[in-house]
């Protein structure tokens, strides 16, 4: 929207834009007639009935209920109609659908940094394909940050110690800001990048580019997991396929309710997940003992990221390292994103 | 003592001694003037480095860690220092007392401490900005604040929490004193309203910088002794510490905005000569929103990653808490009909107040929004939002009490043409610095930004060329009013033919208030007799 030259919103490329921007503009038509007609009355009432002599003594004015009552119940009335209007498209913006494809986030000081499901790499740049929706995990490996693409109307604080969940679906190709939004330390407004949103055909050519990350082969979340997952030797206690060991199967559990020592019961979650390779004793599975070590400090939280993406791939039936193998990008997603295969 | 010519509270003695010993709760106040007035040149000076900053997107005036420590010292000294004692300390401290015919606060000793514990406070946190330096923002978030930065956050810390006790010492005083002092007749019905402003901040005062004291502690501990309450490598929660901050954070801009209220009453009812409309309802309004108040700190949080319902209940509070500050805005307008309105310059501050509050407060719905929130948070809208309320309402308030209550603080008039040019530049200043920063908001800049992308430069400098001009106004009145000690007119001891008890005593007033306790027989503003 454009008035005398000024731009006075930013680009509408997501599907949510449009809807926060109603939401904006209602908000804004309701501010601009309240502060006309307080200020207008004001500036009415005091020229109007501006003080002639000294002596002036209007007569007293006791108050009007009716007409206390009723500069109580319209704002009411108003102000609930902009918090209903406001829920409704914040319930559309904070629950990811079903579909679409899973990427995951890592800030820290000062840098953005982004794995695809295939396993590319970026940094400070996020290519997405417009006209899907596309989810992000996020987390910190030190202070709080915060996700923001102003286009997209996006934004959620990415907390150390917790994975955040957000996403757009963008609607426009083109580059856009994100910026990191919560002061995070002195090189905090350095923290920019910026979402490339590419056509579907683009996107597809440009994730089958060559620049492969310069960190090595091309692995995919889940086989970079998996490699993970051998060389930390969890398999001593955790090896897929075979009866309980030291410590708890992981197959199938993803998803599940567990019981804990203790008597409560936890989800298993990606934080759940996250928790127990990083604070291990914090919540014990039932029936096993607190042996497990810390890994905190050996691992990066993208390596955490990728074994988590890893547990959740694992079935009963499969071992599934192999059941991805030379996958496509979409197989990736599918299989990072919902645990089959 | 027993002659017509009785000293004044001023002239009663004259050694330095009498003043920093005083327990008379006007010298207090005055000493407390001065304080806030230093404090708050040095919190203007810091502004004036940030709009220098910011007029280009390089940052090429300071240094990226130095402009964090010029807006953290900004933000830390203009809430700590000036905004929260501002009014209550000042005006509150004078006028209390006299107001309800009292001839000092119920403790007059604490109200001494309270000065000397605000003011060590005060060196703290200058302290921590001149060796060193605070870069944590005034909010000091976890684990930021815990265990990355790099500045002076223990003492800048420290200086925060001692300043909360004198806030917790002031409140305590005016609970007591407004319930065991009023003089015979003066029901709460009769009360001026500033005293329930005052009132209701009081409350708030006491019952929530325990609060953020203790969030502080903890901060200090975790720094010091690595504790590990928000630090999520030890199990902690960073989230916490935001929760523990804005229980107190929020209330706290009612402790900045409720006085301001009360003297937008007092000067209403004065220049307009008219009893303020539904006087219950605007009293009741200021405990309402000192109660509900305490219920909706979670609206800082609504992207930090609290639950989606927590956010939905927070955000209904939220609007609830819209309605008593509304009815304000609109009894006080409903006030001016057929009213005998006179423009002086503390009219002309109500008259901004009404503009640059009903903006304030009505931006804040936008805030409060759920969906809109997730896009401005943290952006230039916010940083707007609350400077409509802190400058646009606590401020203008703030200058309308020191030009209505100047000849009774010090029984001089000032320059009259000075003042009402000053409040114009200041009006005007205003809209020009922090209207554009609504739109940068909204074009999404986010705040605390020392780099930004060049398109946004075109308002940040009229936000720049904004903040001169306020700038000035606000010098004015130090050099117009430093005059009017020396060679303004002998003030009256009731120049603006105002109702209520400080106007019944002479300017300056004695050192007892009253040369006998007064018996109140009528309403406040009784302006028609």
């Amino acid at each position: 929207m454009i008035l005398f030259g000024f731009n006075l919103l930013p680009a509408q490329a997501s599907t949510a834009a449009l809807s926060v921007d109603l939401v904006y503009l209602y908000i804004v038509a309701v501010t601009v007639f309240f502060t006309a007609l307080i200020y207008g009355l004001v500036m009415f009432f005091s020229i109007k009935y501006r003080r002639r002599s000294e002596s002036e003594r209007p007569k007293p004015i006791e108050g009007n209920h009716l007409l206390e009552i009723i500069w109580i119940a319209v704002p009411l009335v108003i102000v609930l109609t902009m918090f209903a209007a406001g829920t409704i498209v914040y319930f559309y913006i904070f629950h990811p659908p079903k579909d679409g494809i899973q990427m995951y986030g890592v800030g820290k000081q000062w840098m953005w940094k982004f794995q695809h499901p295939d396993g590319r790499r970026e940094i400070n740049d996020l290519h997405v394909p417009m006209g899907t929706p596309v989810k992000i995990t996020l987390t910190s490996e030190d202070v709080i940050h915060s996700f923001y693409v102003p286009a997209f109307r996006v934004k959620t604080d990415v907390v150390p110690g917790r994975y955040v969940q957000t996403w757009f679906e963008a609607t426009k190709p083109g580059e856009y800001h994100l910026f990191c939004a919560e002061y995070c330390g002195t090189e905090h407004s350095r923290m920019i990048g910026k979402v490339i949103v590419m056509k579907p055909e683009d996107y597809a050519k440009w994730l089958s580019g060559q620049d492969v990350s310069s960190t090595g082969p091309k692995l995919s979340m889940v086989e970079r997991g998996a490699k993970i997952f051998q060389d930390m030797r969890c398999a001593t206690c955790h090896a897929p396929g075979t009866a309980a060991g030291l410590g708890p199967k992981l197959e199938g559990i993803y998803g599940h309710d567990v019981a804990l020592e203790g008597g409560q019961t936890v989800k298993v979650d990606d934080g759940y997940l996250r928790e127990s390779i990083l604070l291990p004793t914090k919540r014990i599975v039932k029936g096993y003992q607190p042996l497990m070590p810390t890994y905190q400090g050996q691992i990066s939280e993208e390596d955490v990221l990728s074994v988590v993406a890893y547990v959740k791939s694992l079935t009963p039936q499969a071992a599934p390292a192999d059941a991805v193998a030379g996958g496509t990008p979409s197989d990736a997603a599918a299989t990072a994103g919902t645990a089959k295969d | 003592m027993q002659t017509q010519k009785k000293p004044s509270y001023l002239s009663a003695d004259h050694t330095i001694g009498s003043w920093l010993l005083t327990q008379d709760h006007k010298r207090i106040a005055i000493m407390y003037l001065v304080a806030v007035t230093l404090f708050f040149l040095i919190g203007s000076i810091l502004a004036l480095l940030i709009r220098l900053e910011l007029l280009t997107p390089a940052g090429d005036l300071l240094q990226s860690e130095s402009y964090n420590r010029v807006f953290t010292g900004h933000g830390v000294v203009m809430v700590f220092l000036f905004l929260i004692p501002g009014i209550p300390a000042v005006f509150g401290n004078f006028l209390v007392p006299i107001m309800i015919g009292a001839r000092d606060m119920a403790f007059p000793k604490i109200n001494l401490a309270s000065f000397y514990v605000f003011l060590a406070g005060g060196v703290m946190i200058l302290s921590a900005i001149v060796f060193g330096g605070l870069d944590t923002g005034w909010t000091f978030y976890t684990p930021y604040s815990s265990s990355y930065a790099t500045g002076r956050v223990t003492i800048g810390a420290l200086g925060a929490f001692t300043v909360g006790f004198s806030s917790i010492m002031t409140g305590l005083n005016f609970l007591v004193t407004i319930h065991k002092m009023r003089a015979p007749g003066l029901t709460w019905f009769r009360l001026p309203l500033f005293i329930w402003a005052h009132y209701a901040t009081a409350l708030i005062m006491v019952l929530g910088t325990p609060v953020v004291a203790i969030a502080i502690v903890m901060v200090a501990l975790e720094h010091l002794f690595g504790f590990g309450f928000f630090d999520p490598t030890k199990g902690g929660d960073p989230v916490l510490f935001q929760h523990l901050f804005w229980f107190y954070s929020h209330p706290a801009v009612y402790i900045m905005i409720l006085p301001a209220m009360g003297v937008i009453s007092e000067l209403i009812a004065c220049f307009s000569r008219k009893r303020i409309f539904g006087y219950k309802l605007v009293a009741f309004s200021s405990l309402g929103i000192a109660i509900i108040g305490f219920l909706i700190w979670g609206h800082h949080m609504f992207v930090s990653g609290q639950s989606a319902y927590a956010g939905l209940v927070f955000s209904l509070i939220t609007y609830i808490v819209a309605i008593p500050s509304a009815v304000k805005a609109f009894n006080w307008t409903a006030t001016l009909y057929r009213s005998s309105v006179s423009w002086k310059t503390p009219m002309m501050y109500v008259i901004g107040f009404m503009g640059l509050f009903a903006i304030g407060g009505l931006t804040g719905l936008f805030c409060a929004n759920l969906a809109v929130d997730v896009h401005i948070h943290d952006t230039y809208f916010i940083v707007a939002h609350f400077h409509y309320i802190m400058v646009g309402g606590t401020i203008m308030g703030y200058l309308g009490a020191l030009h209505f209550w100047w000849p009774k603080m010090t029984g001089r008039m000032y320059s009259e043409a000075w003042a009402r040019l000053s409040a114009i530049f200041v009006f005007f200043g205003f809209n020009l610095t922090f209207f554009p920063q609504f739109l940068l908001g909204y074009l999404g800049m986010p705040r605390r930004y020392h780099f930004y992308p060049e398109e946004f430069q075109f308002l940040n400098i009229m936000s720049t060329a904004g903040a001169s001009l306020l700038g000035l106004g606000y010098l004015f009145p130090i050099f117009y009013l430093m005059w009017s000690l020396k060679k303004g007119e002998q003030a009256p001891a009731n120049p603006w033919t105002a109702k209520g008890l400080e106007w019944e005593t002479t300017s300056p007033p004695p050192t007892t208030n009253f040369d006998k306790t007064p018996v109140v027989t009528e309403e406040a503003y009784a302006y028609e007799k």
